[in-house]
């Protein structure tokens, strides 16, 4: 982590970058948050370690608004979204420096919370310096220990990869984390009964309290106005009036960012009452893969995204039908 | 607050035998913003005209809902009405109550239900319309018409003739298409090149029309009156200005093993070559994949023996851009791949054939120089047998469910013309039923059975088996006689269903054509406008619409002209108002919805946007009028909801959909 805050002071000083865009700690010490750093003492607060799984490249649309570079340091995922936002003409890319930096697999709370580790003051061995397995979680009742695997998010069991897609300088070493398939929840699913289906959803969708945290985490979700809380639209209401109000709100959003999600997983992550949303996305990626071939959001900033792009091999709009 | 006006029609008894109009009226006038509601016997009359006329001024009508028909029938006729009685056309909205409820429902309470709720779902669109403008657009008099065959060749002469730029392009290497592999034509039996080439060469010298061959459309962007294409011209490796056609290019290249496509593949021809021997352009092409030069780098000859100094491998496909008013689609047909039809043997024994090899078999610039022999031996056949409907009326997957249409006709042809030339070789058909409608048709067919004793046999074929002395053992069954038949044939020729050309299904793409579940291009009308595609500037002629003879394909090339000509004769077009427009306050500036255009009618521009007193620059997207075709995919593509679609609007869709639910 020296390393990178070394570098970051050295393109504050040589002008190079006007800010760093990176994590500080929040009031619990495994709470890390997004911050900007403007001065070499501000970076005293600067911190990178197995908590700071925040996806840095949404605050980028608005940093690229600000006078002068960014320093961005972006995980190997979070570059996907990056890239996605450049294909949007959302982020500027002049107006980034881009620091990829390394990840060996980001760290859940709740998952050492579930292993039945009760009154946790802090996480010990969640260094990026700290290159050993075991976690050592301080509690009221204790010093408990636990496998850094058995801690990870799950979006990191399912990693995309080590590799930034776009940089201007990396720092580290990254390691692989992968070790289940990212449609296998997603095959579940399908092969439930419909009756099944909607029970499921509606269990989990009904925990959802409309904080709106998985859309303002969401980089695919950057619209200047969003739909549910514009007056032009009737979205809104109708999400609000039914008696299932979460189903609308879900599956619009899902829809919203079908073909644009790169499943950086944050609406999972950040969602307080620990609802798998990231299974709508999955579930669109799923067939996007099985009706148009192989396709990762924010993987190439010139490949044509499969929902709006047409080419003569596509299938016919039946299939779905036909799939039921 | 709209004023609105219900009109409710009974379309005689189209819609009032099974619609209770009287219930529709009274549920109608309860609705928000209806102010004046009636029914009458046929609303699209003059009499019917009159009546929203007058309630527009009585009643001070801003808004008109008239139940009828389809919009496709007389959407037109009742803005026309309500823009006479001065209110703006695009304040009317038809709702569907014939093909959308009466003629599709029995039960008159439960289509009288769905009446009303149509009704409903019109009038709260109303209630959110807007009064829009048509813009002008001007119109490019230059037609295209894609493929040179006698539709293609017919269409574009007639256009010419009328005085305006044609051009055609043709994938093969010469026009003349499926008619110029043809022997004879029924039921004149005049020889069919002998009718056509001077049609080629009137095509070819006509000074108004521009033949592109061995060429391909590439792309089509743009609309009625205004269409850009480019055409792909294939590189011929000749230089088509230098050459003479003197052919000796052709004799003296040694790779002679291709199939000849113009012979059906029967025999071969040069690497280098045209494909017959009157061909449009007489220029040959290299067949790069066979040409020596092109696969080993040695050889040349060719470039040797051109006096002229014509042959240029060098030569690259080259991208004509052409902008047209009007396009043509004459793509044609070929005959159906016989795969799944093992049982006939077509591709177990060389003297089980299709009748267009048949054609080549008996044309004297045919591969046996038009004697009948057994390609297998070369042998004069004694006994012929011809299978009808191979793949035509087919109830399975196998083959296709219509009638081919032609092929009664060309199978009595080609008996007739075998016994007249051979009367010792004996035809039998085997046939499901003789179609002749058409005049002189008839009396052919019968001439075919009384004067050339040709033996029809009611029934089909189930097996074609080789046999070990070469001939062709035939199993059928007599459906009169009620007796299974066992024949032994030297030759058999199968009847093949015909199906469009395969290269139609990307021409339809590009062009936003529709098509059928057989490929055939959909007419925008099947009895009233059958040669016109429901894209707007796209015009049908010959096969590609359905199967048909050659008069049939001439006399709709010749309408298809018409409506050309129509189109290229006028100056200016009425452009649709109902196009996209973007919210700039709402829009990211992302580029979905300029990805998602099919008609390049989005395009970006970085403004100062005061939203809501906050200044600031901003990428937002710009909706070209003239290229905007209202289409409405932008609409759905656009995350942030910042596309519209004037007189379609999110909201006015939403309201309907409510209508509809509520």
């Amino acid at each position: 982590m020296q390393e990178l805050i070394n570098r970051a002071k050295e393109l504050l000083a040589n002008g190079t970058v006007a800010r760093v865009l990176g994590w500080k700690k929040g009031d619990l010490s495994y709470n890390c948050e997004p911050a900007f750093f403007e001065t070499a003492e501000d970076m005293e607060n600067f911190v990178y370690d197995g908590f700071c799984g925040a996806n840095l490249s949404k605050y980028m649309i608005e940093a690229s608004k600000l006078e002068g570079k960014t320093l961005v340091c972006l995980k190997p995922c979070d570059s996907y979204s990056f890239v996605q936002l450049m294909k949007e003409h959302r982020v500027d890319r002049e107006k980034a420096y881009i620091i990829g930096v390394a990840c060996r697999g980001k760290l859940d709370i709740e998952k050492i919370k579930a292993q039945g580790i009760k009154g946790i003051e802090s996480v010990e061995g969640a260094a990026w310096e700290d290159a050993n397995d075991v976690l050592t979680v301080k509690t009221f009742y204790g010093d408990k220990t636990c496998n850094w695997s058995d801690a990870m998010l799950e979006r990191c069991h399912v990693c995309k990869g080590k590799e930034h897609v776009i940089f201007d300088e990396q720092i580290g070493e990254s390691r692989e984390t992968k070790d289940a398939d990212r449609f296998d929840r997603v095959a579940e699913i399908e092969a439930m009964s419909p009756e099944e289906k909607f029970a499921f959803f509606r269990s989990e969708l009904s925990k959802c309290i409309r904080c709106n945290a998985c859309r303002n985490v969401c980089p695919a979700c950057s619209c200047r106005k969003c739909v549910f809380d514009s007056t032009k639209f009737d979205s809104a209401q109708k999400a609000n009036t039914d008696s299932f109000e979460e189903k609308m709100f879900h599956i619009i959003r899902a829809f919203h960012v079908a073909g644009r999600c790169t499943d950086c997983g944050e609406c999972s992550r950040v969602c307080p009452q620990g609802i798998p949303l990231h299974l709508f996305n999955r579930k669109f990626i799923k067939d996007i893969n099985e009706f148009y071939g192989e396709y990762q959001a924010g993987a190439d900033i010139d490949e044509k995204a499969p929902l709006t792009n047409f080419t003569f091999d596509d299938v016919e709009p039946g299939i779905v039908a036909e799939r039921g | 607050m709209q004023r609105i006006g219900v009109f409710v029609c009974h379309c005689g008894s189209n819609i009032a035998a099974t619609v209770d109009v009287k219930k529709v009226v009274e549920m109608a006038a309860l609705e928000p913003g209806v102010v004046h509601a009636e029914d009458y016997q046929y609303m699209c009359s003059e009499a019917g005209q009159a009546k929203i006329a007058e309630a527009i001024h009585e009643k001070k009508l801003t808004g008109i809902v008239v139940c009828s028909c389809s919009p496709r029938m007389h959407e037109a006729t009742f803005r026309k009405a309500a823009e006479r009685a001065g209110i703006n056309p695009y304040m009317v909205e038809i709702a569907n109550i014939r093909e959308h409820c009466s003629w599709i429902h029995k039960d008159m309470e439960e289509a009288t239900k769905k009446a009303v709720i149509l009704a409903r779902a019109a009038i709260a669109k109303v209630n959110l319309n807007t009064p829009l403008q048509a813009g002008e657009s001007l119109v490019t008099k230059r037609a295209l018409v894609i493929g040179g065959g006698i539709a293609g060749i017919q269409t574009a002469l007639d256009i010419a003739d009328a005085g305006y730029e044609v051009d055609i392009v043709e994938k093969t290497p010469s026009i003349g298409g499926r008619m110029s592999q043809l022997d004879k034509t029924f039921p004149t039996l005049d020889c069919s090149a002998c009718i056509l080439t001077p049609k080629m060469v009137d095509a070819a010298a006509h000074e108004k029309i521009t033949i592109y061959t061995y060429s391909e459309v590439d792309k089509v962007t743009g609309f009625v009156g205004d269409f850009t294409v480019d055409i792909r011209k294939k590189a011929r490796s000749v230089d088509a200005t230098k050459c003479t056609g003197c052919g000796v290019c052709q004799e003296k290249c040694p790779s002679k093993k291709s199939l000849s496509e113009f012979n059906r593949g029967l025999n071969t021809r040069s690497a280098i070559y045209t494909p017959f021997a009157q061909a449009i352009p007489n220029v040959p092409v290299i067949d790069r994949d066979a040409c020596l030069k092109f696969k080993t780098g040695k050889c040349g000859l060719c470039e040797k023996v051109c006096q002229a100094g014509a042959i240029d491998y060098t030569q690259q496909d080259e991208i004509v851009t052409q902008k047209y008013g009007a396009i043509v689609v004459a793509t044609g047909f070929d005959t159906i791949k016989l795969d799944k039809y093992d049982e006939y043997a077509y591709n177990q024994s060389k003297d089980v054939i299709t009748s267009l090899e048949l054609e080549r078999i008996m044309n004297a610039a045919g591969p046996t120089k038009g004697h009948l022999e057994r390609l297998s031996d070369g042998k004069a056949p004694k006994e012929m047998v011809f299978i009808q409907c191979v793949g035509s009326r087919c109830s399975d997957d196998r083959g296709k469910s219509y009638c081919s249409k032609i092929c009664c006709m060309y199978t009595a042809k080609h008996a007739m013309l075998i016994r007249d030339k051979y009367p010792d070789v004996n035809v039998t058909v085997f046939y499901i039923d003789v179609r002749t409608p058409g005049k002189n048709f008839d009396e052919f067919y019968r001439r075919a059975v009384e004067e050339y004793g040709v033996n029809y046999i009611k029934g089909q074929v189930g097996k074609v088996a080789p046999l070990a002395n070469g001939k062709l053992l035939v199993q059928a069954s007599d459906l009169i006689d009620n007796k299974q038949i066992k024949k032994e044939a030297d030759m058999v020729v199968l009847a093949t269903a015909i199906e469009p050309d395969p290269s139609v299904r990307k021409i339809a793409t590009m062009l936003t054509a529709s098509i059928d579940t057989n490929n055939f291009l959909t007419e925008a009308h099947p009895k009233l406008r059958p040669v016109e595609s429901p894209t707007a500037g796209v015009f049908l002629s010959g096969v590609c619409q359905g199967p048909k003879d050659i008069p049939e394909t001439v006399a709709q090339a010749g309408a298809a002209a018409v409506k050309a000509i129509g189109l290229l004769a006028k100056d200016k077009l009425m452009t649709n108002p109902c196009t996209a427009k973007a919210d700039e306050l709402l829009c990211n500036g992302c580029s979905t919805c300029a990805n998602v255009c099919p008609y390049g009618a989005i395009t970006y521009e970085v403004k100062l946007i005061n939203d809501h007193g906050i200044r600031e620059e901003r990428r937002v997207a710009t909706v070209n009028n003239a290229l905007c075709q209202g289409c409405g995919a932008c609409t759905v593509a656009c995350p942030s909801g910042a596309m519209d679609l004037q007189g379609f609007s999110n909201r006015q869709i939403l309201a309907e959909v409510d209508a509809i639910c509520r």
